[in-house]
Formats: C-alpha cells, sequence, structure tokens
C-alpha cells in the first residue's frame, strides 16, 4: 500500500491521463455523424468499465472477508474503498451519458437498458455505502456489508436481464444507445483502449489512497478502543476492587 | 423437529403476532389503500391514463405496503430481546428465515387481493388473463418476501435501521417490479402469452431470494 | 461490554457439573459478558473456551439447545401470552407442549397463562424467562441477576429451582449482586472485577463430588 505515497505513483498517473486528455480532445478525429460530441466516448467508456470494475472488486474483497482463513480487515476496508471509488465513476457515467444524450437523443434521459441498469447499480452502491456507515462495530460491518456487496453482485446480471427485456418491449426502431452508432477505428480505437487503462491506473490510485485513509482510521479507532478501556481498568482499581 | 416445522412454528408465530396486534390489518393495509389514492390525485384521475398505468401503479402500492410489513416483521423481534432468544432457540437459521419470509408473503399476498380489487374499481380496470394474474403475483411476492427478509436481518439491531431497509430493498428488486407489472400488463390487455415469461423471471427471481436468504439468515443473525 | 475478556484463557475459570457458582461482581465488571459467552452469544476473541464438551472457537451454536440463559429480557413477544410465549420457545428448542405447561405451573403462572406479555409486572415477567429456561431442560442454566424485581414468592420459587437443580442434573451458574441470597444456594462462588476472574472460597461450604470439568 505505500507505492501510494511514493510521488511518481501520483506523478504517473497524471502524466497518463493527461495523455487520453491530448488523444481525447485532439488527437483522434471527430465523429462522421457526431461530430466532436463524440469525444465523450472516451469518458463514457471508461467510467462505466471502472464502475462494473469497482463493484467486482468489492465483491471479491467481500468472499476473501467472508472466508475464514482469508479473513483480514483490510479486505473489508478495500471493500468500503472500492464501493466509494465506484459510486462516484458511476456518478460520472450517468452524467456523462446524459449529456452525451442531449445532442445525439434529444432528450437528457433514455431508459434504454444499459443507462437504467447503470442508474440500479448506482442506488446498490449507495445502499452498501449507507450501510457500512451505520454497522456499528467491524466484525459487524465486515459481515453484513460482505453479504450485502454479494447479493447485490448477484442481482445486477438479473436486473440488468430484465431491464433489457423490458426495453425490447418498446420497438422504437432507434437504437439509443449512443456508442453503438459510433464506427471505431484506428486513432479512435487506440485512444478508447488507452482511455480505459489510464482510467484502470487512475481507479487504482485511488482506491489505494482511500485504503490507505481507512487504515488509519482503524488504527485510530483501535487505539481510542484501548485508551478507553486503560481508563475502565482504572476507575474499578481506585474504587478498591 | 424438521426444517419445515420449525419454520411453520415461526411463521406461525409471526401471523399470531399479527392477528393480536392487527398492525397489518390496521395500518398497512390503509397505507396501501391511500397510495392507491395517491396515484390517481399524481395523475389526475384521467379515465385514459389510469387502467394503462394501473399495472405499476397497482404493484408501487404494494412494494411500500412490503417495506412497511418487512420493517414490522423485524421490529417484533426487537423488544425483549426477542433475537437473542431467536439465537438461543437451536432453531435453524434457514428454517427461521423461511418462516419470517413466508409470513410476510402470507401478509403481502392478501393485501395484494385487496388493493387488486381497490385498483380494479378505481381505475377503471377490465379484468383478464386470470391465471397469470395469480401466478405472477405468488411469484413476485415471494420474491419480494424472501428479498425484504434478507436485508430485514441484516439491517437488524442497527441504527437508522428503518431507513436503511427500504434504500437496500428496491434497487435489489427491480426484476420483480418489472417483471410483475409488464406480466400484469400483458395479462390485462388480453395477451397471457406475452406475460408468461415474465412469471419465469419472477419464479427465477424467487428460488434465487430463498436461496440465498436461507443461507445467509443464520450467520447474519448472529453476533459478531 | 465488548467481547474482549482475557479472563477464559486456559484454566482461568472451570465450572464441573452439579456445581452452583455464584459470579459476584460490581457493575460493568463482565458477569453478563461471561455468561452470555457461555451461552454462545458472542464470538471468542482469544484463548480457549468450552462449554458441554464443545469448543466454542469451532462451534458455539450447537450446545445452545442444552442450555438456558435467563437475562434482564424475556425474549419474548410483546403481543403474545404468557403462555404462548413459552409454548413458542419450548417448542423452539425441541421440546412439547407439555414440557411448556409443566414449567409454567411449576413457576406458579397459571393464573397468569392468558395475559399479554405487555402488561406482566417485572416480577411476573422474571417468572416467564425462569419458565422458558426450565422447559428447554437444560443441563447448564445461567442465570443473570435472577432475583431483581422477584416477589417472596418468586425468590422462594426461584431458589427452589436452583436447589433442586444438582439433582436434576443441572449445572448453574448465577450472577448476582444480592450476595446474602444466593449464598445460601451457592456452592462455590467467583469474584469477577475489570473482566477478571478471581476466585474466593466459598461461603456456604458445601462440596460435592468431582466431576470432568464441564461434563
Amino acid at each position: 500500500m505505500s507505492i501510494v505515497r511514493k510521488y511518481w505513483f501520483g506523478a504517473t498517473v497524471v502524466v497518463v491521463l493527461a495523455v487520453t486528455a491530448a488523444f481525447a480532445l485532439w488527437i483522434s478525429p471527430p465523429d462522421a455523424q457526431q461530430g466532436d460530441v463524440v469525444r465523450l466516448l472516451y469518458l463514457h467508456v471508461p467510467t462505466i468499465w471502472i464502475a462494473f470494475l469497482g463493484f467486482f472488486v468489492t465483491a471479491v474483497a467481500s468472499v476473501l472477508w467472508l472466508v475464514p482463513r482469508t479473513r483480514r480487515t483490510e479486505w473489508d476496508l478495500l471493500a468500503g474503498a472500492s464501493a466509494e471509488v465506484g459510486v462516484v465513476f458511476t456518478g460520472i457515467t450517468l452524467i456523462v451519458g446524459s449529456i452525451w444524450g442531449r445532442p445525439t437523443w434529444g432528450t437528457y434521459w433514455v431508459w434504454d437498458a444499459r443507462l437504467t441498469s447503470t442508474a440500479i447499480l448506482f442506488f446498490l452502491y449507495l445502499g452498501y455505502l449507507a450501510l457500512r456507515r451505520t454497522a456499528a462495530t467491524a466484525d459487524e460491518r465486515g459481515k453484513r456489508c460482505a453479504i450485502a456487496a454479494l447479493i447485490a453482485f448477484a442481482d445486477v446480471p438479473i436486473v440488468h436481464l430484465s431491464v433489457t427485456w423490458w426495453q425490447t418491449l418498446h420497438q422504437s426502431g432507434t437504437v439509443f444507445n449512443p456508442n453503438n452508432d459510433v464506427q471505431i477505428h484506428g486513432t479512435m480505437g487506440f485512444t478508447l483502449v488507452w482511455a480505459v487503462a489510464a482510467f484502470t491506473f487512475f481507479y487504482v490510485y485511488l482506491v489505494l489512497r482511500r485504503l490507505q485513509l481507512a487504515e488509519l482510521e482503524e488504527g485510530l479507532e483501535e487505539r481510542e478502543l484501548e485508551l478507553a478501556i486503560e481508563e475502565r481498568q482504572r476507575v474499578e482499581q481506585m474504587a478498591g476492587v | 423437529m424438521t426444517f419445515f416445522k420449525e419454520a411453520m412454528l415461526v411463521a406461525g408465530k409471526d401471523l399470531r403476532i399479527e392477528r393480536r396486534s392487527r398492525v397489518a390489518l390496521a395500518q398497512i393495509l390503509p397505507f396501501g389503500g391511500i397510495v392507491v389514492v395517491m396515484f390517481a390525485f399524481a395523475l389526475d384521475a384521467d379515465r385514459t391514463s389510469l387502467p394503462i398505468a394501473a399495472p405499476g401503479l397497482f404493484w408501487a402500492a404494494v412494494f411500500l405496503a412490503a417495506l412497511l410489513a418487512i420493517g414490522r416483521s423485524f421490529t417484533v423481534e426487537e423488544a425483549n430481546r426477542a433475537r437473542d432468544g431467536l439465537r438461543l432457540s437451536g432453531l435453524d437459521g434457514g428454517a427461521i428465515f423461511v418462516g419470517k419470509a413466508l409470513a410476510i408473503a402470507v401478509e403481502l399476498f392478501l393485501l395484494e387481493v385487496v388493493l387488486g380489487a381497490a385498483v380494479i374499481a378505481l381505475y377503471g380496470v377490465s379484468v383478464s388473463g386470470v391465471l397469470v394474474l395469480v401466478c405472477a403475483a405468488l411469484a413476485a411476492t415471494v420474491g419480494l418476501a424472501a428479498t425484504g427478509t434478507v436485508y430485514g436481518v441484516l439491517a437488524t439491531g442497527l441504527r437508522a435501521r428503518d431507513t436503511l431497509v427500504p434504500l437496500l430493498v428496491l434497487p435489489a428488486v427491480t426484476p420483480v417490479m418489472l417483471g410483475g407489472s409488464r406480466a400484469f400488463a400483458a395479462a390485462l390487455q388480453g395477451s397471457s402469452s406475452d406475460a408468461w415469461p415474465w412469471v419465469q423471471l419472477l419464479v427465477a427471481f424467487s428460488v434465487l431470494a430463498v436461496a440465498a436468504g436461507t443461507m445467509a439468515f443464520g450467520p447474519l443473525l448472529e453476533e459478531g | 461490554m465488548l467481547g474482549r475478556f482475557p479472563a477464559l484463557a486456559g484454566a482461568d475459570l472451570e465450572v464441573e457439573a452439579g456445581e452452583i457458582v455464584l459470579l459476584a461482581g460490581a457493575n460493568g465488571a463482565g458477569k453478563t459478558t461471561l455468561l452470555r459467552l457461555c451461552a454462545g452469544l458472542l464470538p471468542l476473541r482469544s484463548g480457549h473456551a468450552e462449554v458441554l464438551g464443545v469448543d466454542l472457537a469451532v462451534d458455539r451454536r450447537a450446545m445452545r439447545r442444552s442450555l438456558a440463559l435467563v437475562g434482564h429480557e424475556t425474549f419474548c413477544y410483546d403481543d403474545l401470552t404468557v403462555q404462548e410465549n413459552i409454548r413458542f420457545a419450548t417448542r423452539a428448542a425441541g421440546r412439547s407442549v407439555a414440557d411448556a405447561d409443566a414449567a409454567l405451573e411449576r413457576l406458579g403462572l397459571g393464573r397468569a397463562a392468558r395475559v399479554t406479555h405487555s402488561r406482566l409486572s417485572q416480577g411476573q415477567r422474571r417468572r416467564v424467562a425462569l419458565a422458558i429456561a426450565l422447559a428447554r431442560d437444560p443441563r447448564l442454566l445461567l442465570l443473570d441477576e435472577p432475583h431483581a424485581g422477584l416477589d417472596e414468592q418468586g425468590r422462594s420459587v426461584l431458589d427452589a429451582v436452583v436447589r433442586a437443580a444438582p439433582s436434576e442434573g443441572r449445572t448453574v451458574l448465577l450472577a448476582s449482586h444480592e450476595l446474602d441470597v444466593a449464598r445460601q444456594v451457592a456452592t462455590r462462588e467467583i469474584r469477577i472485577a475489570a473482566g477478571r476472574v478471581h476466585e474466593e472460597p466459598a461461603g456456604a461450604g458445601r462440596t460435592l463430588p468431582r466431576a470432568e470439568a464441564w461434563a
């Protein structure tokens, strides 16, 4: 985890993202139909990817915590950190999708399968994060959040399936997904792949930073607990027990 | 005692509590009723739009009432440390889950019958495809009750449980909302054959929810 | 209290079959925690503990049917009657309705059988909790401040139950403030302070034949 404290790690992230921006905003060409608006693709696709990656990592970390042999507090903290980063990216996905929608579909929102599933994913995340905040002890939090994360993770494909089914009922002809209308080739393809990789790197950085913070918080709590116990024992002794 | 008998014991206990306290009858059912009326206000009691929206509105009302029922099911376990009693009883965690979920499901299903009648009357809905409607309702109710019971025990004992459980449950039961309202819509429009795929989805969801709950309830009930 | 209980490491506490052990100590000393730990309700953080031959670190649920805990709360449902509550708890433990009704009578709750739990007095609640505990026919009886709130008659019933325990094959762990009353029935006394266990010589001076630990 201390790798994150090395200044060069953060610097590399900045550089990689800067390169992404350069390609996305200048070097890659505008789309024949959508023009410059298509550049939002380089933000939308990576953030959608991170949204699901984050949840996946949370689920894996939850399993590792639940299995007694691999149980460590770090897994629980990682699950929380990944979820926090994930929810931010999910929110960005929804906003970018909405902004993109305006010029291409004419509205800020359509109930297409992917966007709707992402919206539900967003709420599942929010519920998980709310749960993390209300659990009392570390053990309680670990257990309940781990199971909640796994249930939500298992639910996502079912949600996606049902939403997709639902959308096929609406035979409106045009496919609402902006991605599908875009022909991706050459520089655009390269930029997209680079963007996904860059954002994944960014995600890792954010999660490690958040994890570091969580571990500090945890250490602080442990220390406060020990102080409380020592205090109580001192009181007992003075009371002549 | 067998798993089944243990579950029946717990379900019986919950239903007996309801019969004595009448919370579902006197509070949750009227709540569902006022929600149905409220939707009519929201849609301006339009003669044309209400019947079309009826399937979805019905299930929305049911879901809101279900949240209350789930909360109630776990509120009774809070007083007098009844939860400790359940833990000490030696009852199998999965059996307790099935019992509590079953009690909720029974209450919900009766609620649906009454609310359904209200929606038919108030929204001017013409009924068809009763078999599909009943099957869809049963499958949806089981899925809803099971999922609610899992999240109910997951949040048990936590502060802000009352506001947390609704937030956890509703996104998770999206497939039930979609399945229920689309199945009902298809049935009421006379195309029952379109409804059956949705019923299958509801059944699959219910099976998964019950399986998950049976496994997770015991560990979640324990402290630490 | 917390689940950290250093006193249960190794041989810090051993209770033998048929004993009636009094746990004495101030409020917050850890008596309730110890009892709940023995009931398997709390996880064992460190050290080793065996109850009724079951290692708590391996499975703290297995022995629950063989023990009973009477705590500050009754574990009952406010909307159900005394009889319904006792019957439910008894049947949940795998025993019969007849056992439930017998325990109900033994604790003198016959006339209160149809009273709703929410309307019971403190003393009656104590008796209900005790009835449930007895109906389960436990080999280990964990009593947490059982005398609190009991009237004269209730106390004599409680004492009779506790005294009869060894001959019924039960072991009793009794946590109490009321040392005078409790010492009359206890065979051994243990002090708990700030989460630690200290042995003290028994006031009653009675000894029972020693059997295996936690048998």
